[in-house]
């Protein structure tokens, strides 16, 4: 009955500045609620959405990276972040937060979402899609 | 609807949540439920308090399902699922905790 589809957000814009990061967020906190099988994507400046110890505190914007450790409860795993864009910005894994998921189909263990990934076989990924949406 | 709990006057929204969740106090939260002619339990508090912590944790008001499934973990497999937390909150256990939790309306909540 259900058709499931391969949903992926793609974000490729810094935090704060602009609404569309968090505006993503919600979008995929909303979908999941549909049981679709979502993956997002980090490429660009979107690479700082991820980044750990974030303070807005003299911007006057809600910090709002604290819901990505939400993400893993709305049976969101997969997180990709593009390698290249990581590198350009002088970023590694380490400097993002370390974001996990709870496997149900392994006694619960603790998993880690974040996989970085190369351009290439970020293209790969976004080739399996039915539906890319663009932040 | 602007709310009054002991001579202080708070805002709320269209809905009736809470303008500013800082001001949020108990009191506040009873007096809500009182308006919708509910009368908070233990057991509500529990609830309340565990979405409370949850949006301090994570800046959100969760899901249904996902408030559902963490509850079920943290209180117990009697208290996690649908039936038991509808008897407690008849309009909808996350838009109604919330309410009375002074949170916003969970995410995607119509």
């Amino acid at each position: 009955m259900s058709d499931i589809k391969k949903f992926l957000y793609l974000n490729r814009k810094a935090p704060y500045g602009t609404i569309y990061a968090l505006e993503s967020l919600e979008v995929v906190l909303i979908g999941a609620a549909f049981e679709q099988d979502v993956s997002l994507a980090f490429v660009d400046d979107g690479v700082y959405q991820l980044v750990k110890g974030q303070d807005t505190s003299e911007i006057g914007m809600k910090n709002f990276s604290p819901t990505y450790n939400a993400l893993g409860d709305y049976d969101v795993n997969k997180l990709y972040v593009e390698k290249e864009s990581l590198e350009a910005r002088g970023l590694t894994e380490d400097d993002l937060m370390p974001l996990t998921y709870e496997d149900e189909d392994d006694d619960w263990a603790e998993k880690p979402s974040i996989r970085v990934v190369s351009s290439a076989e970020l293209a790969d990924i976004m080739d399996e899609q039915d539906v890319v949406l663009a932040f | 609807m602007p709310i009054e709990v002991n001579g202080k006057t708070y805002e709320t929204d269209e809905e009736g949540y809470l303008a500013n969740l800082s001001e949020w106090t108990p009191e506040v939260g009873e007096a809500m439920a009182k308006e919708d002619g509910t009368e908070l339990s233990d057991e509500h508090w529990e609830v309340i308090n565990f979405l409370r912590e949850y949006y301090d944790e994570y800046q959100i008001a969760p899901a249904v399902r996902v408030l559902t499934k963490a509850i079920g973990k943290k209180l117990g497999k009697e208290k996690g699922n649908s039936k038991y937390l509808y008897e407690l909150f008849p309009y909808g256990p996350a838009k109604q905790a919330c309410k009375y939790a002074g949170l916003p309306k969970p995410t995607g909540c119509v």
